[in-house]
């Protein structure tokens, strides 16, 4: 059991877990290079679309993780880091695209369909209900059901 | 028949159409941030040599059309593209290069075999100006005017492509 968990404490430790391009230079400050390494995530690879500049192997992806490295050391705040990406390739760089007018059916299209769905159940359930009509009873009615009642009485 | 019974087969087909739309486009065509805006400031060698190739205030000078293309020796595309560039050049169009992470030797042996079509041609081997233009594979071409990018084509330009969306570009510019 022990030799198991040991096994797998050094599995999740294993630094290719952490691996973040291995060929290029780290920045020395550790909370820099986190900052730097969230930029990247968010960061689209404009060679191999569907991965961040993190995931992709691209010579184009590689530059990028180099600048976005130079613009943390240079004192950029994430703001100005991501703004300097998407002043060159426009904002189809970053991977959440940002909430504005061109993009508001995008952002809000989930909740729109959740509406919708909630009316249509809404709707049809309400049309489910089958409507009890209680008319009262009528005068012979009433008096065999009071000859039934005093029958069962008798017993 | 009530009305209400056409409503999700109007959905439905609406989706259709927007999907189907959808999927023609090609994912490869990113539009260009800088449309309508200057080129941006840079200015590079000449290939495999110190002095200026040429630079940002060149292209600004032009007050003619001229296409800027990006271009390396190692890139497939650009070979298809060629023949098409020398093309251009006969025509009297004037064409800047900028010749994208490649070695000298290579592109001048490129420039050797295959001909040259450019007016000017300078070398990025970093690759940082073309990451300043928006870059993002080569080749691509760039349409300015009076130093002011009006229009990108990534990918090699074909010459029914050049006719039908390049030159309707061009000649609205000029007017």
């Amino acid at each position: 059991m022990r030799y198991i968990l040991s096994l797998f404490v050094l599995m999740t430790l294993s630094f290719s877990a952490l691996a973040v391009g291995v060929d290029e230079v780290r920045l020395a400050d550790p909370a820099e290079e986190a900052r730097a390494q969230g930029l990247m995530k968010q960061l689209r690879c404009l060679v191999c679309q569907n991965q961040s500049i993190v995931d992709s192997d691209a010579a184009l992806a590689k530059d990028l993780r180099i600048i976005v490295r130079e613009r943390i050391t240079a004192g950029d705040n994430d703001e100005q880091a991501l703004s300097f990406m998407t002043s060159r390739y426009g904002d189809w760089v970053l991977l959440k695209p940002p909430f504005d007018g061109g993009t508001i059916i995008l952002w809000l299209s989930p909740l729109l369909l959740l509406i919708v769905g909630f009316y249509i159940v809404y709707r049809s359930q309400k049309g489910r209900q089958t409507k009890l009509i209680v008319e009262p009873l009528s005068a012979k009615e009433q008096s065999r059901v009071n000859e039934l009642l005093k029958e069962g009485n008798g017993d | 028949m009530r009305l209400n019974m056409f409503i999700p087969f109007a959905i439905f087909c609406l989706l259709s159409a927007a999907l189907f739309v959808g999927l023609n486009l090609n994912p490869g065509n990113i539009p260009s941030a800088l449309i309508n805006d200057p080129v941006p400031e840079f200015s590079l060698p000449i290939v495999g040599g110190e002095e200026i190739g040429f630079s940002s205030n060149d292209l600004g000078a032009e007050d003619e059309v001229i296409l800027v293309n990006f271009f390396a020796s190692w890139c497939a595309p650009c070979y298809v593209e060629h023949p098409f560039l020398m093309k251009l050049k006969e025509r009297g169009y004037k064409i800047y290069g900028v010749s994208y992470k490649d070695k000298a030797r290579d592109t001048n042996g490129f420039i050797e075999r295959q001909g040259n079509p450019y007016y000017k041609i300078a070398a990025d081997e970093m690759g940082r100006v073309s990451i300043d233009w928006g870059v993002y594979g080569v080749p691509e071409t760039y349409i300015i005017k009076n130093g002011i990018i009006m229009y990108k084509h990534a990918g090699p330009i074909h010459e029914m492509e050049f006719e039908d969306k390049i030159i309707p570009i061009i000649e609205s510019i000029e007017q």
